[in-house]
Order: C-alpha cells, then structure tokens, then sequence
C-alpha cells in the first residue's frame, strides 16, 4: 500500500479522477470536510471497496460524488434512511452519510433521531452552514436567532436545533462538534467517530459565504471565517466558565457554540444486538447455537 | 517547498490569511478561472507546517517538506474558540 502524505497523493487516492475541483462556491468550507475525512479514512486504512457513502440532498449532499467508491445520492432528507437499508442488507459494510442541516435536521430530521436511538451503525457527517446553501438561502432549522434568509428576511425568531445536543439525548454511541478551521481535532474525532461501533455523529460547522455570510453580513471570506474561531468553545473551557465563571464571562461565552467531543459510549450497536437475538432464538429452538451457513442448509 | 495546482485554486485566499507565519502571497499568475493562486513569499519563514494543505478546499496545495531545523510555530493549530 502506498503511504499517504500529502493532499494531491489523498486526491489521488481516493477522488474520482476529472471531478476534481469541486462546484461549490470560493471560500466555501464543504471541500475542507471532504478532505478531513478522507484522512481519518486514510489512517484507519479503510478498504474503499468495503465503504459505501449515501446522502440526500444539498451542496453537502454532493460530497459522495467525488468519492472514488460506491455511493447513494438520494432523496432529500432520505440519506441516513438508505444508509440504514445498505447496513442491514449487508453488515460488513462500512457507512458514512454526508449531509446538510437541512437534510438531516430539517426534512430528515425523523430519520436521524430512530437512527441515533436505535444506535445504528454508521456515521453521520452533517455540515451545517445555518442555511439551504443549494437552493438559494432558505431559513435552517440550525440558523442562529436573527439569522437572515430568504424565508426570513426581517430576522430568525424560532430557536434553532442543536443536533448534538440532540443525538446525545438520545444515546448515541459518539457525537462531536468542529469548525473546519482547525484540521487535527476533527480529523482524529471523524477516526474515532468511524471507528465506533453504533451511532456517530460528528458536525462541522462550516461557512457558506453565498447564501449565508452574505446575507448576513458576515464580511468576506477571511472574516467569515474568522467568525468561527470567534464564536465557537471548547466544551471544555465552557463547562469550566459556567460552572465557576465571573457573571462577565459567563455573559461573554453565553452565545458561543461549544465545539469538542460530547458524547464517547460503548454501547453495543443495533447490528450487535440483532445478532445475538437470533442466536439467543437458535439456542431455543436447538438447544446450542447454530453457524448461520448451517441453518441455510436445513 | 509548496506545490500549487495553480487550476485548481478558486482564490478563496485562506490558506494566505491562515498561514500562521504569514509565508504567503498572491502570485502573479492569472489562472483559468481569472484568480491569483498563492505562492510562497520571496522571503518567508515557512515551516511546513501544512496547514495550508490541510485548509484549502479544493486541495490545489502540497506541501514538501525540506531539512530545516526550525522550531514549528503552532499558534494556530488548537482550536482556542476566540479566547485569548
Ligand atoms: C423533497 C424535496 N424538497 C425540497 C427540495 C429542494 N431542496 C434541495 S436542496 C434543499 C436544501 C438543502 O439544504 P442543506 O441540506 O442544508 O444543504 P446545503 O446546500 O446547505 O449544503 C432543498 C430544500 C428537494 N430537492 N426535495
Ligand atoms: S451555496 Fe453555500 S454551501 Fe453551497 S457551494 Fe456555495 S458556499 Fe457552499
Ligand atoms: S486555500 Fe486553496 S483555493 Fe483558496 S486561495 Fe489557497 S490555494 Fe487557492
Ligand atoms: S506550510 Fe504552514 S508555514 Fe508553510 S505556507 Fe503553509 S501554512 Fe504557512
Ligand atoms: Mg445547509
């Protein structure tokens, strides 16, 4: 196997040759997504021919495309309802989704909750740039209070989802929050978020200069960007100030996204569980568990 | 040494904006798409660091590393959410 160093060999490897550069807008931060998982792909030595990619609908939703692998682009909000399908016709697969906050919080939203609680194994990567990005601005179920969209044009007044918070709730085996702006935290939360067994969720906030930033006079693409590093907390730093923090700090980091790991169990995923409830049925109906290829041939 | 797949780059400029020692610039070369991809500054004090690598969306740069026995500057590889 070649050893992987550098972003053109990754290119190389693992994107569909002629693809390349991606459609989406100058100073967007779906490209940088796509390359922090293929590294964390990289490092765990993932065979692609064992890997299968689905999502809905979006800019996000193109990601699969590039990917030299097999890959479902469905329906909008459907990802994670054919990635289920895809794990259950075939366990030994490997499945990540890509997906916006539209789709997976928005018109997926029912999907993604059975699928946490269920504790289904695959990992989910929602990018969330508080906006349908595709269709030209649409107010998100993520946008932030006062956010402006297209549907929202005098300002946000519905609280926005916290997804995290939400799959964390609802017991999922991993969940963590990154900006694209910093590469080696995410990169090593997405290998860990791959490498569980059950439900992962790993959400990357990241900027959408067309139909967000500038509508929202975010500034240009550097300011944009910087938003990110301005707005977001470690959980870490922010469980610490509002646990012991001055009412000024507390009042500082109030409306700041808290960013990191939130959630790292090791709950036996819904396959695991499936399996061992038909061999507890073998065990009853003979006495002592069966190989599945010895049932087959009775 | 830094590789600029000069197509490739959409002039988005955050690789120039996040460098952490400043090492780069707007090159002279118009590409296809009528953007200034980067290149190192005459004089720079690049580090390979590869963040540039790691944050361009379009993966236009490689990074190569030559022997240099320089401290790496990380000041902005932790994720410090705005705090100073
Ligand atoms: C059933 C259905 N409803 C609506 C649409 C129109 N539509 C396409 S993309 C999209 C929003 C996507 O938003 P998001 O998932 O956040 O992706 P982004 O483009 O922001 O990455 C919508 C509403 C559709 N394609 N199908
Ligand atoms: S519309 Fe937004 S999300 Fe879509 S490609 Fe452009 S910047 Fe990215
Ligand atoms: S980050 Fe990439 S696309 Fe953006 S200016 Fe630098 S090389 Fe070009
Ligand atoms: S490798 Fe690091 S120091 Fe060198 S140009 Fe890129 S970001 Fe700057
Ligand atoms: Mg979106």
């Amino acid at each position: 196997m070649v050893e992987i160093k550098t972003a053109d060999q990754l290119n190389k490897k693992y994107l569909r040759e002629g693809m390349w550069p991606t459609i989406f807008c100058n100073g967007c931060g779906h490209g940088t997504v796509l390359e922090y998982t293929l590294w964390a792909i990289e490092e765990l030595g993932w065979d692609m021919d064992k890997t299968v990619f689905t999502s809905g609908i979006g800019c996000s939703s193109r990601l699969p495309g590039y990917i030299n692998a097999d890959g479902l682009h469905t329906t909008h909000g459907r990802a994670i309802a054919f990635a289920t399908g895809i794990k259950a016709a075939n366990p030994d697969l490997n499945i990540i989704v890509f997906t916006g906050d539209g789709d997976c919080a928005g018109i997926g939203g029912n999907h993604f909750i059975h699928a946490a609680r269920r504790n289904i194994d695959m990992t989910v990567i929602m990018i969330n740039n508080f906006i349908y990005g595709m269709t030209g601005g649409q107010l998100a179920p993520t946008a932030p209070l006062n956010s402006i969209a297209t549907t929202a044009p005098y300002g946000n007044i519905e609280p926005p989802f916290d997804i995290c918070n939400l799959a964390k709730a609802l017991g999922a085996n991993y969940v963590a929050r990154w900006t694209v702006n910093h590469p080696y935290q995410p990169i090593k939360s997405v290998k860990d978020a791959l490498a569980k067994k059950g439900f992962s969720l790993v959400e990357f906030l990241a900027p959408c200069p067309t139909a967000y930033g500038r509508r929202n006079r975010l500034g240009d693409i550097k300011k944009h960007w910087e938003w990110y590093d301005n707005n977001t907390i470690l959980i870490e730093d922010y469980e610490r100030i509002i646990n012991y923090g001055s009412e000024k700090e507390k009042e500082e980091v109030k409306n700041m996204f808290p960013i990191g790991v939130f959630q790292d169990l090791e709950k036996p995923g819904f396959f695991e569980q499936y399996e061992k409830l038909v061999d507890r049925l073998m065990i009853k109906k003979n006495k002592k568990p069966v190989k599945k290829e010895t049932v087959i041939s009775r | 040494m830094i590789e600029i797949r000069e197509d490739w780059c959409k002039g988005c400029d955050v690789c120039i904006d996040r460098c952490p020692v400043d090492a780069l610039e707007k090159s002279d070369i118009l590409n296809k798409r009528g953007v200034r991809p980067p290149k190192l500054k005459k004089i720079n004090k690049c580090n390979y660091c590869r963040l540039c690598e790691l944050l361009c969306p379009d993966m236009a740069i490689t990074v190569i590393a030559e022997d240099k026995k320089e401290e790496v500057n990380k000041k902005l590889l932790r994720p410090v959410g705005g705090r100073k």
